[in-house]
């Protein structure tokens, strides 16, 4: 054998295959068994009963490997003859911000580096309501409420007529039998376009990965809903389908501590929400723009 | 089998041929192209750590949630429908010569729509799902989203620009005429085409009640004023130094008449703009918001104001240049002009229109958007690679066009009349 002595081009060379062969590890090793699995994962709506049970046990394996945590995913339909309708006494709201936090806690939201919010709660000089130019977001005093403002809490006004639903060029987004509008989040291609054409600013984006800790994490969870969610898909307010399909009120409703949240069904005659509607003056944010939002503001009389 | 080796062998030339002539070039060429690569590589660096953390690695937000990379969309879809409609002039006018212009015109919409498809794709989130949103295999929502009907419109005409031009150069190749019969429906109904990818776009926007910024009606007329300025505009450019590199003769006039168009676009341009200014400031209702934050700042946030005014300087005098018949028709001023309504179209149309419409935010929070290194990067990528594939379908197409790059047949025939 020759002394070994690299000539520059071979130095170039092998320095390059190396570099080449280096590179490709990452790109291989990007290709998993579950991404191919999520690569070829088919629509919710299209799948049949049997391949959405499959997938349901494949997703508590994996949240079972990733969080070391049981975690009990439903598919549970919508029930006959329900339409959900929410309530929302404004004279009541005093901003503490627990229905946000309770939401962000029962829906399992990206907690740091981007923490998400599905309520956002609007401090607004006394005389304003309607102009939200001059809302303020990030109030922060020691107490609440203060003199001289109200509060406006919104979230997904989960529209009859919803102009996210019409722009998603995917479908990812649909409007559930029971009213409620969810998003498949392994479908969301997060091109945004919800995000620009809604008009309550319900809809939000995990810009990176999903961040919370383990120890805090609702096992309790739907599909549609509160399951635990990955990068660069929307999510929303889904008036918490995990707890409204089994018979219990959202989260935010439980949390509130002066009874401001009411909901109930809006098909049922003698539910609260109607005798709301009936009873009380009610209103509807951004009437003018025909959502047909089925989340009521109302005052006392 | 004879006929079949023949056909092979032409084929390698061909490939041969056309390696040949991409391969080798002046020193400024080489310098022009490695130039490129490089702006590609560096973006394609900055592309794949935005892909790994995702979009988090932008500067965009729930607040701002299109930035720069929808900007540059908007702006190059406007560049590609201008393009073709300059071949209406070109027959109008009797432009010498038709047949360079409508070649050159239908590579640069192609290339065009690359960069634009390519700005769409580095924007979406999930890479990974593009297919859900192809008709068939995916679940496209056709007929109701615009940006389904954005995607059709977009790969139709990009498929139209690729049929067009290689169809005759092909024919051009063979040194046979064209079969009129079969192309010429596909170059006419490449213009009415043209026109249906920019009013699509600017659909995309029209159609949000949420953005009152984007909801005013005059929006597909105001995008097609604009784009009939930049994207002539950008003609001119390449068409000087094509004249340059090549054996390609145009005359000046038809460069002068291309200026004139655009003089007359501009002004419907800013006669628009003047026409939305006007309505949202005398009504003053609360949709002014956004208008405010543009033209004059809102409650102290006024990053875009000094962009729009040097946007609104640029544009009034690339018009009067163009007005002006002694100053449209000296080549410095002219390509003065070109240069400014190239950047001032960009600015009003791209980061000028998109943004305000997220200032203020539905819920009338105020957050202000200036993209980072990571998507200017990547964005001077997709740039540079359009360019590159510009470059490189010119290097061939020009040969072609000219006759000196041949069936084999032909060849000793262009090598005589080099000689001689």
């Amino acid at each position: 054998m020759r002394d070994k002595h690299y000539t520059r081009r071979e130095f170039i060379r092998n320095l390059s295959i190396t570099a080449i062969a280096g590179m490709s590890i990452p790109l291989l090793s990007a290709c998993t068994k579950e991404e191919v699995e999520d690569f070829l994962q088919k629509h919710f709506l299209e799948m049949t009963e049997e391949e959405k049970k499959r997938l349901i046990a494949k997703l508590e394996e994996r949240y079972q490997q990733k969080y070391g945590k049981k975690f009990q995913i439903s598919t549970k339909e919508a029930q006959q003859d329900t339409l959900w309708g929410y309530g929302l006494e404004l004279s009541r709201c005093i901003g503490c911000r627990r229905c946000v936090y309770a939401c962000v806690k029962e829906n399992n939201q990206s907690r740091y580096k981007r923490q998400l919010h599905w309520i956002r709660v609007l401090q607004l000089k006394r005389g304003n309501l309607i102009n939200l130019e001059n809302s303020e977001h990030y109030y922060n005093p020691d107490t609440v409420p203060e003199k001289g403002y109200v509060y406006l809490p919104v979230q997904c006004q989960q529209c009859q007529n919803p102009p996210c639903v019409k722009v998603c060029p995917v479908h990812a987004t649909w409007q559930e039998p029971d009213g409620i509008v969810v998003v498949d989040y392994n479908w969301c291609i997060g091109c945004r376009y919800c995000i620009a054409a809604c008009p309550y600013k319900g809809r939000v984006f995990n810009w990176g990965e999903p961040n919370i800790p383990v120890e805090e994490l609702n096992t309790s969870v739907h599909y549609l809903g509160n399951r635990p969610r990955m990068k660069c898909a929307v999510e929303k307010c889904t008036f918490c389908i995990q707890r409204v399909r089994s018979g219990r009120y959202p989260a935010c409703v439980e949390a509130c501590p002066t009874g401001t949240r009411k909901f109930g069904n809006l098909l049922d005659p003698k539910s609260e929400i109607r005798y709301i509607i009936e009873n009380k003056r009610v209103f509807r944010l951004k009437e003018d723009l025909n959502t047909d939002s089925k989340f009521y503001y109302f005052f006392e009389g | 089998m004879e006929k079949l080796r023949e056909t092979l062998k032409e084929t390698w030339h061909f490939y041969m041929k056309t390696l040949n002539l991409v391969a080798r070039g002046s020193k400024a060429y080489y310098a022009w192209c490695l130039l490129l690569l490089a702006v590609i590589i560096i973006g394609f660096i900055y592309y794949l750590k935005q892909h790994d953390v995702g979009l988090f690695a932008t500067n965009m937000n729930d607040q701002v949630s299109w930035g720069l990379y929808i900007a540059n969309f908007t702006y190059l879809v406007g560049a590609a429908a201008a393009a073709v409609l300059l071949v209406i002039p070109s027959y109008v006018y009797h432009f010498k010569p038709i047949k360079e212009i409508v070649i050159l015109g239908e590579l640069f919409a192609a290339s065009s729509v690359i960069m634009a498809i390519l700005f769409v794709m580095v924007d979406l989130g999930r890479l990974d799902r593009f297919w859900h949103m192809l008709p068939l295999i995916g679940k496209m929502n056709f007929p109701q989203s615009l940006l389904a009907w954005d995607v059709l419109a977009l790969n139709g005409y990009f498929f139209l620009n690729i049929l067009i031009p290689v169809y005759l150069l092909v024919k051009y190749y063979y040194r046979k005429d064209p079969n009129w019969k079969f192309i010429l429906p596909f170059i006419l109904i490449s213009v009415p085409w043209a026109v249906a990818i920019h009013t699509v776009t600017a659909f995309l926007y029209n159609g949000l009640p949420a953005r009152p910024f984007w909801n005013a009606s005059i929006l597909a007329p105001r995008f097609l004023a604009s784009a009939f300025c930049s994207g002539p505009a950008i003609i001119i450019l390449i068409f000087q130094i094509i004249r340059k590199v090549s054996a390609i003769h145009l005359e000046d006039s038809a460069l002068f008449k291309i200026a004139e168009l655009i003089a007359y676009a501009m002004f419907l341009n800013l006669f628009l703009l003047g026409s939305e200014i006007y309505k949202e400031y005398y009504s003053h209702s609360v949709h002014i918001a956004a208008f405010e934050y543009l033209f004059e700042g809102l409650h102290g946030h006024n990053l875009l104001v000094p962009w729009i005014w040097s946007a609104m300087a640029m544009n009034v005098i690339a018009f009067f240049i163009f007005l002006v018949p002694s100053t449209r028709r000296r080549l410095t001023t002219l390509n003065l002009g070109c240069l400014l309504i190239i950047v001032g179209v960009w600015i009003e149309k791209g980061p000028g229109f998109v943004i305000p419409g997220f200032v203020p935010d539905p819920l009338g929070e105020i957050h202000e958007y200036i993209p980072n290194l990571l998507e200017l990067m990547v964005s001077f990528g997709i740039w540079a690679l359009g360019l590159l594939i510009f470059t490189l379908l010119m290097k061939v197409a020009i040969p072609i066009v000219t006759g000196e790059f041949t069936h084999t047949e032909y060849e000793k025939e262009v090598t005589g009349l080099r000689h001689r």
